[in-house]
């Protein structure tokens, strides 16, 4: 059993070669790397976010404000198609997710089941889906009610949807912080994470993320000021907007504005040319600027309103006809809130607010700190082993510890190759997996004396170590991956990148530990003279 | 060649091999105080609870580092308890330079955490440099709550799973006894002394309960070897004879692995000293009960005996005909 062939001790060394060669970037810094030639591996291992510092971000999505705005865009679509329709309706309300809407005649009711049934989108794979939609719309319970019921197939994808506009906006938006690369991806439902390598001030970020950025524009309620509006009723389709400032200031607008932020082809900060204050320059898209242009040319002397995020910055009245599609928008801003307002403008409005629900930042300083004292804990604490072991298992010791070093290199390179993060949780991860390794000989080596206790030959207990000690060793090897696997699976940050390494260091350890020793004592066998073997060096 | 530069030498065989120590006959002993422990951790858990980090418990947890000399801990505790923020907890951390502020998570759901953490970084900013922030929504964090011990609980049940497939299920029995009174027991010094738990303490759990495992594999796969090899001897002799073969192996392991966690937790930095103090506790915690639990309990609860090839196509063939 100890004899290797040929084919074997080539993979082994083979393995080992590559090994060395794929780990050997991480020992050396970034640039001398880049100065090998081309052949030479040159992916170094990705440190984690707590190592070489950064942001790491959690935002939810408003998931109700997303509700709310389906239910608004609802009954406004019933409404129009009703109203095209010429069915007579009394009233259209909202509850929850869904919509009650009394017709004027009963006896509509089927013709009008019939027209809202055009508003219902196929959900989800409509080869296999059997009919399911993102509403529902049925009889009510009274006569002439019609019920518009959001479905939950419909609502989780305009969830999945939002999220997926808005990762596309954040990504526009972060995009203009600067030169590392950042990730932006989606966590379950309706979360994005955000980590930002070497970010040192997450106060930009979060400013910049912190808004939707919803520009539209409205028209201004032609008589009636909100005050009587408070005292009467609000005339339907209109709604009271609360000013920029705060104090007071509210405006009677209509619901559905004129042109939207999606409508902007630009958005630049610049500042007004009479009074010197910052302001957002703008340029339609050409549907937002024929839009504009109908609405200024009909209501001259009028006011409109500029809304940002339902809040009125300005009510200008419109002086001529705005043909341009050009304009400008004034507030109370800043030189830094203009810069800003204009890179959020021009990435697009997000579909919902984002809250920011889990924070780590790490700065440089602690990442660098970490690192060298992680560097130096498992210099000393490798020290420690290999005096241990050498002191131990004496010859044998020696070949244990040359496993040890090869079961680093290969968990090291496997980490390169399959690019996964090292994190503080997986320094210490490493460390366990050499105590496996360390665990993994220590069980060999014991055998092996007991072997030679109950009088076999060096050769017959060296075969016979080796040979029991493996089953035990894969079955504690095995439990400990089992309990692994599940932290990876199960397991959020710290735990998961722990888990990494010690799976790595799990599955390199039976290879270092137990065939490179193996052929390691071999070979020592093999140098001895002929029938001189009388004792083992363990 | 290359082999004849390797000095040839033996080790220090240091453990006199034809040592018996009688552990099976201290077993009831042994597992009644690990039942009391185990009562007692649980206890403690109840009453006292366990000290959540900002990972469980939701608010920050702020690092600075002073900008010249050493933090005024007292100037800053003044000055941040002024900012209306609850409870506050400042601490030196590491080096003199350097504090660790804990806000505790602020009523309201999860802005306000945010506008708490802007409030004190506003008012550190001119003296402090932000070394580490971590702000954890009460959303996030009782979520993490959950992961953490679901996590737990898992992963005793995939060990439990590999161990009953792998032996006999008074095997499992005698690891998943052995495993609970580790998480337990770790828990309730933790509770006692009121250490910080949070998710790098989840993550130091799970490493002990595969290191435990370990420990009880190593004991359990010698036990059925010499179930083969010794047919006739009495089961405790049997177990006592198991546990004092490994016994070698069980205290240079567990002695190696204290060496290299001691020196992560004095050298391996202020960040991971937490994780390391668990996993330190939990490896002598875990090598405790792989001897002092998993084994005795199969002497109470008895084992197959007969682990003869024939007998195991026996099982298999009844295993299969019963599948079928």
């Amino acid at each position: 059993m100890l004899h290797f062939t040929r084919l074997k001790i080539v993979v082994i060394l083979l393995t080992c070669l590559a090994g060395f060669l794929v780990a050997l970037p991480n020992f050396f810094s970034k640039e001398t790397v880049a100065s090998w030639p081309s052949f030479m591996p040159k992916q170094q291992l990705r440190l984690g976010l707590d190592l070489q510092g950064g942001a790491h971000l959690l935002l939810e999505m408003d998931q109700e404000e997303i509700k709310k705005d389906w239910m608004n865009n609802l009954r406004d679509e019933s409404r129009k198609i009703l109203r095209t329709a010429k069915i007579g309706v009394t009233g259209i309300g909202a509850q929850g997710t869904q919509l009650v809407i009394k017709l004027a005649k009963p006896e509509d009711r089927d013709e009008a089941l019939k027209e809202l049934r055009k508003i219902r989108q196929p959900v989800g794979n409509v080869m296999l889906g059997g009919g399911s939609y993102d509403v529902d719309v049925n009889e009510g319970p009274d006569a002439g009610t019609i019920i518009v019921k959001v479905t939950d197939a419909g609502l989780k994808q305009r969830i999945s949807g939002a999220a997926a506009s808005s990762i596309e906006t954040v990504n526009r938006r972060v995009n203009n912080l600067g030169t590392s690369e950042s990730t932006i991806v989606r966590q379950g439902t309706d979360r994005i994470l955000i980590q930002f390598p070497g970010l040192k001030d997450t106060k930009e970020l979060k400013q910049l993320i912190g808004e939707t950025a919803k520009l539209t524009f409205h028209e201004v309620h032609p008589s009636l000021s909100p005050e009587d509006a408070k005292l009467t009723a609000i005339p339907p389709g209109y709604k009271i907007y609360p000013g920029d400032k705060g104090e007071g200031g509210e405006y009677l607008l209509r619901e559905t504005p004129i042109v939207q932020g999606a409508d902007l082809a630009d958005a630049q900060p610049g500042f007004d040319s009479r009074t010197n204050e910052p302001v957002i320059n703008f340029r339609f898209n050409q549907v937002g600027a024929r839009r504009f242009a109908n609405f200024t040319k009909d209501n001259v002397g009028r006011p409109f309103a500029i809304v940002l995020d339902d809040k009125v910055l300005s009510a200008p009245v419109i002086r001529e006809p705005i043909l341009g599609g050009s304009g400008q928008i004034s507030g109370s801003f800043t030189v830094e809130s203009t810069n800003r307002l204009a890179v959020q403008l021009r990435s697009g409005s997000l579909p919902a607010k984002l809250t920011i629900v889990e924070e780590r930042t790490v700065g440089p300083s602690l990442g660098a700190d970490s690192i060298a004292d992680g560097e130096r804990a498992g210099i000393i604490g490798g020290i420690a082993v290999i005096c241990l072991t050498v002191l131990a298992y004496g010859t044998f010791g020696i070949f244990a510890c040359l496993g040890l070093v090869v079961h680093l290199i290969l968990t090291l390179a496997l980490m390169t190759l399959i690019g996964s993060t090292l994190t503080l949780p997986g320094i210490a991860g490493l460390v366990l997996g050499v105590a496996m390794a360390v665990d993994a000989n220590v069980l060999i080596y014991e055998r092996i004396r007991e072997e030679l206790r109950v009088g076999k030959t060096p050769v017959a207990a060296i075969d016979a170590g080796f040979q029991r000690a493996f089953v035990t060793i894969a079955d504690s090897q095995l439990t400990t991956l089992a309990c692994a696997l599940i932290m990876f699976w199960l397991g959020a940050g710290p735990i998961r990148g722990f888990a990494v390494t010690l799976t790595i260091g799990i599955m390199t350890s039976i290879f270092a530990s137990v065939t490179v020793v193996r052929l390691l004592i071999w070979y020592w066998l093999k140098a001895q003279p002929k029938g001189r073997i009388t004792t083992v060096p363990v | 060649m290359l082999m004849r530069l390797i000095p040839v030498f033996k080790g220090i065989d240091f453990f006199p091999h034809d040592l018996r120590l009688p552990f099976m006959r201290y077993k009831g002993l042994a597992i009644g105080a690990s039942l009391i422990a185990m009562a007692i951790s649980l206890a403690l858990c109840m009453t006292m609870g366990l000290n959540y980090g900002v990972d469980f418990k939701g608010g920050s947890l702020i690092e600075l580092q002073s900008k010249s000399g050493d933090a005024d801990v007292a100037a800053l505790r003044e000055q941040l308890n002024g900012l209306g923020l609850g409870n506050v907890q400042i601490q030196q951390f590491g080096p003199p330079s350097n504090v660790l502020i804990r806000l505790e998570e602020q009523p309201g759901g999860e802005k306000p955490q945010q506008a708490a953490l802007k409030k004190v970084s506003d008012a550190t900013q001119a003296r402090f440099t932000q070394r580490r922030v971590e702000v954890v929504g009460p959303a996030v964090s009782s979520e993490l709550r959950m992961t953490g011990f679901v996590a737990i609980a898992a992963g005793i049940l995939a060990i439990v799973a590999y161990v009953w497939f792998r032996f006999e299920w008074q095997f499992a029995v005698g690891a998943v006894v052995a495993l609970t009174h580790d998480v337990l027991v770790t828990a309730g010094i933790f509770s006692l002394f009121q250490f910080e738990f949070d998710l790098s303490t989840v993550a130091a759990l799970l490493t002990i309960l595969g290191y435990s495992v370990n420990d009880t594999v190593v004991v359990s796969d010698r036990i059925r070897e010499n179930l083969r090899k010794f047919k006739k001897m009495d089961l405790n002799e049997l177990l006592n004879l198991s546990i004092n073969e490994t016994l070698s192996r069980t205290i240079l392991t567990g002695v190696t692995a204290i060496a290299v966690l001691i020196s992560l937790y004095i050298f391996g930095g202020e960040v991971i000293r937490n994780f390391n103090f668990a996993m330190l506790l939990g490896v002598v915690i875990g090598t405790y009960s792989s001897i002092f639990i998993a084994a005795p309990l199969l002497g109470y609860f008895g084992v197959k005996r007969d682990w003869s090839d024939a007998a195991a196509k026996g099982v298999a063939a009844a295993k299969t005909k019963a599948k079928a």
